[in-house]
Parts: C-alpha cells; structure tokens; sequence
C-alpha cells in the first residue's frame, strides 16, 4: 500500500486501525516529494524536520485515544496562506524571508485537529495567474504531463494533492484559483461562500471575493475539511454568523430526509441548469465540450453508472436536467479585471519593505518603496497593481471601478433569477484542459479568458465545486463545475458526491 | 484606448513602482488591451443599478473595543520580521523631505 496516496478518511481508519503510524504515513508524503519536486516545482519549502516531529507527537495522541479527524494527516497549503513558522512567500521576492507570526484561522483549525503540515505550495505570486507561471519561484508542472502548466494560481496545491506528494492541501480562490487548477490537475477542488470561511491570515486579493477552501482527491474529504474550517471568526468581519451544518452526514442523506432535496423538482429531485452561455465561449476545446456533454447524458439517465463510482448514489438522488440561460456571463471577466486589480492595487499597499519582507533601500523613502516593489513583484502583479491604479484614480473612478460593480449587481441578479428555476447550476470549469508552459504567458487576455467559467460565481459570492469527469485523448484531466446558491454547500457537496462517486 | 508613456509614469508614481523604459512601453501596450477589453462594459446600461460592494448582506458588524496583548514569542517573531531596527524599534528612511511629490 502506497500510504502517500490514501484520502483523509482512508488515512484516518488505518491510523485509527494502527495499520501504519503518521511517522510513516509522513515519510511516505516527504519520500514521494523527494522524487518528484525537482521535476513538479509543487513545494516552494518543504518543512521535513518539524512535520516528522509533529506526526511524532500526532502519534503519541493516538496511542492515548485523543485521535480526531484530521490527526497525524499531512497537508501542503498555498504559500500566499499565512502559516506560523517557516516562511510564507507568496511566491513573490517581496517576502522571500518572511516568517508569519500566525497561523490563518482556518490552518489554526485544521492545525488543532492534529494535522502534520508538510509544506508550502508555488503559487502564481499573490494568486495573480492561471498559470502558475507568474511564481517568483518557477513554474509548477502538471503531474500528468510535465510540459502543461498545472493551472493557477494555487498551481502548486493541485499539483502536490495529485501527484500524492500529501494527503490533502488547501488553497485560496479569487476567481477560479482553486477550481481551475484541481480541473487541470484532475482533483477535487472547492470555493465555498464568500463569507464561510474566515479570511484572516490570507494574503489578500481582491478582499470582496477572497475565500480559502479545500483541495482533495474526494468529495468526502473536501466536505470532511469544511466542517472542520468554516464557521464565524471574530478576526474576520465578514465571516457570516450561520451555523455549520453537518457536511459530512450531509453527503449521504437520503431524499426522505428533506433538509437537503432540491426545491425545484419535486419529491427527491435535484433540479440542475446547464447555462447555454457556458459552451458558446470562443475558444472552446470540442474535446472538453463533448466530456461534459456526454457526463450530463450520463446524469440524465435514472441510474449513474459510472466509472469509479462506488455506489450507484443518484439512484437516491434523481437529478433532472434543464437547460438555462445567464445572459450577462460575457461580462464577468471584463468586471472582474477591474474589481480585482483595483482591490489588488490597494491590498498591496502593505508590500512596501517597511514592516517585513525584503527591503531594497534608496535615497529617500520613496526610492524605497518603488524599489522594493520593483524588484519583489514579477510583470503581473505589478500589470495588476497598474490597472487598479488606474481604474480608482481621479477622474476615472466612476467609468472603470463603479460602472463595474454595477455590472456586478446585474452578474448578481443573473444568478438569482436562475436559481428561482433550479437548485445548482452544472458546467465545465475551463474551456480547454491544461495548456502548454509558456503557451499564453505573453498573451494577457488570452490568460484572463482561462477563468471565463470560474469567474461569474466569484463575483457572485456563490460556492462552486470542480470534480474530475474524465479525460482528453491525450490523457489530461476534465473539471466539471457544480455551482449553488449563497451557502449552499451542503447541496453543492452532496450533489458532487453522487456524480463523482466518492 | 492608447495609453502614454507619460501616463504609465504617472500610474508608475502613484502605485510606487519603479520601471525601466522597455517595462513602461510594455505596460503601455498591455495596459492598453487590456482597458480596451474592459470597454466591453460601456455596452451594459447600468442606469438605476446600485454598486455591489459587498455580498455578504452584513451590516454593522462589531466587537469590543479592546486591547488583545500580544504574547512574547509572538512579538519576538514579528520583530525579527523587520528589515530594520534600532533595537526594538522599526528603522526607516525620513517620513518627510525634499523629494516628496
């Protein structure tokens, strides 16, 4: 048994079990790391000593019956996340030495529960990218095909979750930064709410659509792992005050119990949209268009039979398909490259060398600070920070920034609407399945368009899954994307589970 | 819509970003094309449409004003963070001078 390659829920029974210990469930996670970072780029620092020393300590609370869910687990985490101890890049120069103080309130979380933290993650610097191509620290490879980008920006998260190289990650999604990696990786990845999780401790984005999430090889873990982050946190003002329901039971509620049947299609059935919108964008491969297509034939049909489902789950669970329509989808990236950088521009207003990370000094302090950025940004961040500039100074405020959210409102109500027909909408991650390295760096748009799905229900505030539903001739992982209502989760998660199967 | 390089130096200043002249004419370009893209939005009438600042719905959200200490190690660990310091305070280059815009 290759114990890097087990689930969280897997791992956990054969600790419970003493079928193996965490020392080497731990060292399996480092071993595989040791063979495949040099070509995966995953890991921007690999905390060998101290994980082996927690799991030694995660072994001791086993042995005396204080084992809970996530102990003794290894987890790699996105470097632009705050962890306490070691360093936390970004991916970016800036903060090439920076030593968080804390840990963000979600890795404080899981961290309680005993987990054992492996590691770091390469990212697109401050999670600008789709790529993971804008790293200070190097391009991330795809684990399936070494000359394809792992996707971005939590590239590194992705890549490290399905190589094995740990048991689960987490990572952070501004508009698809979690969903369109776990697509081009072939893994589970999730954005919940905005508002679910707590913030605090993220390195912020764009604050208004900022959320940290799972990344996991099953739906199974993904809901294992909101159960233990979500929830309100008095260091982030914006974490909603609802309470956190019971995602894990959630998963297998039959449609009996009706706290989680569909509104929409009656007694026991989940009604789900299929946007028009979403498989008329340019540029669209036929290949992934013709895999989704074909998944929604396969949900359509009373019995899923799929290929690695453990058990035909939709068979207490019908779904029934309509086609909907989203008209203002078109405008979401246009919104969303003014929102964000113009956020972007000003969170990153706190990256000037002062206070911590790597200062370059100059004749006077504006030398300082214009040098420090200059050399600890790469191109896009800085192209973001200029946009944003831009859109929010004089004289312009009004045609880029507001007209935007605006824009956004009209995004906003295009969802509410569709959500008066259906319970979730259905629709494929990306356009295309992983591209080459080096294939749109120099092309801005065409880089932006890579998150033309993923964006609108970032806008939107609204919870959206990617789960792997096949793969292209040439052996690259599709994602297909599950969207549901404002914290709606527990729907999104449910509904997951029975088309992925685990 | 053709930025200038003269507008690039302008945004330049303002973000604190310091730029060499092949990084300003491919800012000018980029910036470019990407605002032209942007544009796209003009087309949405948004006449009568608030602004979506948040999506939350929270309004009012507040706590005790009061002063959490911090515990030793951790402040250790945030004044190690400091590129500069004159013992336990941050060093940095004059506030005001001469060449501030």
């Amino acid at each position: 048994m290759m114990l890097n390659n087990l689930t969280i829920r897997e791992a956990y029974e054969g600790l419970k079990k003493k079928k193996f210990t965490s020392v080497e469930l731990t060292q399996a996670c480092l071993d595989r790391i040791e063979e495949r970072n040099s070509e995966l780029n995953a890991f921007i620092t690999v905390f060998a000593e101290s994980a082996l020393h927690e799991a030694h300590e995660a072994d001791e609370m086993i042995a005396r019956g204080e084992q809970k869910m996530l102990t003794g687990i290894p987890f790699a985490v996105k470097d632009a996340i705050s962890t306490r101890d070691g360093r936390s890049t970004a991916s970016a120069k800036i903060l090439d030495n920076y030593v968080s103080a804390f840990d963000a309130t979600v890795i404080g979380r899981i961290r309680a529960e005993g987990a054992v933290l492996i590691g770091k993650n390469n990212c697109d610097a401050f999670g600008h990218g789709a790529s993971n191509e804008n790293s200070m620290y190097g391009a991330v490879r795809n684990p399936h095909d070494l000359n394809k980008v792992s996707g971005g920006s939590s590239g590194g998260t992705a890549a490290a979750v399905a190589d094995n190289m740990c048991i689960f990650g987490i990572g952070e999604d501004t508009g698809g930064s979690i969903r369109q990696p776990a697509a081009f990786c072939g893994i589970v990845g999730l954005r919940p709410s905005y508002g679910r999780n707590s913030r605090y401790g993220i390195m912020p984005m764009a604050s208004s659509l900022d959320t940290v999430g799972p990344m996991t090889k099953t739906v199974e873990d993904t809901a294992i792992l909101m159960q233990i982050m979500a929830g309100q946190d008095v260091l982030d003002a914006t974490t909603v005050t609802d309470g956190v329901p019971d995602y894990v039971k959630g998963l297998k509620l039959r449609k009996t119990q009706p706290s989680l049947r569909g509104s929409f299609g009656g007694r026991g059935k989940i009604r789900i949209g299929v946007p028009k919108e979403y498989f008329e964008v340019e540029g669209m491969e036929d290949e992934v268009k013709q895999i989704i297509e074909e998944k929604i034939e396969e949900i359509k049909r009373p019995v899923l039979r799929s290929s690695g489902a453990t058990e035909g789950k939709l068979k207490d669970c019908e779904i029934e398909i309509v086609s909907v329509s989203l008209p203002m989808t078109k405008y979401a990236i246009p919104v969303y490259y003014i929102v964000v950088p113009s956020e972007d521009s000003s969170n990153l207003g706190r990256m000037d060398g002062i206070r911590y990370g790597v200062r370059v000094g100059g004749k006077d302090l504006y030398e300082t600070y214009s040098r420090s950025r200059a050399q600890g940004f790469p191109e896009e961040v800085k192209r973001r920070i200029m946009i944003g500039t831009y859109a929010l100074s004089a004289g312009y405020y009004d045609a880029y920034y507001r007209k935007a959210q605006k824009v956004r409102t009209l995004i906003i109500r295009d969802f509410e609407k569709v959500f008066t027909e259906v319970d979730l909408l259905l629709t494929p991650t990306t356009p295309t399945a992983a591209f080459g390295v080096g294939e749109k760096k120099d092309d801005v748009l065409a880089m932006y368009l890579a998150d033309v799905f993923a964006a609108p229900p970032a806008i939107a505030g609204l919870p959206a899954i990617s789960i792997p539903v096949g793969n292209t001739s040439a052996g690259l992982p599709v994602g297909m994307q599950i969207i549901g209502p404002r914290m709606q989760e527990e729907l999104v998660l449910r509904t997951a589970y029975s088309i992925f199967g685990k | 819509m053709k930025l200038t390089i003269k507008e690039i130096e302008q945004i330049a200043t303002l973000a604190r970003l310091e730029l060499g002249e092949k990084e300003k004419q491919m800012y000018a370009e980029q910036l470019s094309v990407v605002l032209d893209y942007i544009g796209i939005l003009d087309e949405v009438n948004t006449e009568g449409v608030p602004e979506t600042c948040q999506v939350t719905g929270l309004t009012g959200v507040i706590r005790e004003d009061v002063v959490i200490e911090t515990d030793a190690v951790t402040r250790e660990k945030m004044l190690k963070n400091f590129p500069d310091k004159f013992g336990q305070y941050l060093r940095v280059k004059a506030v005001f001078g001469e060449n501030e815009e």
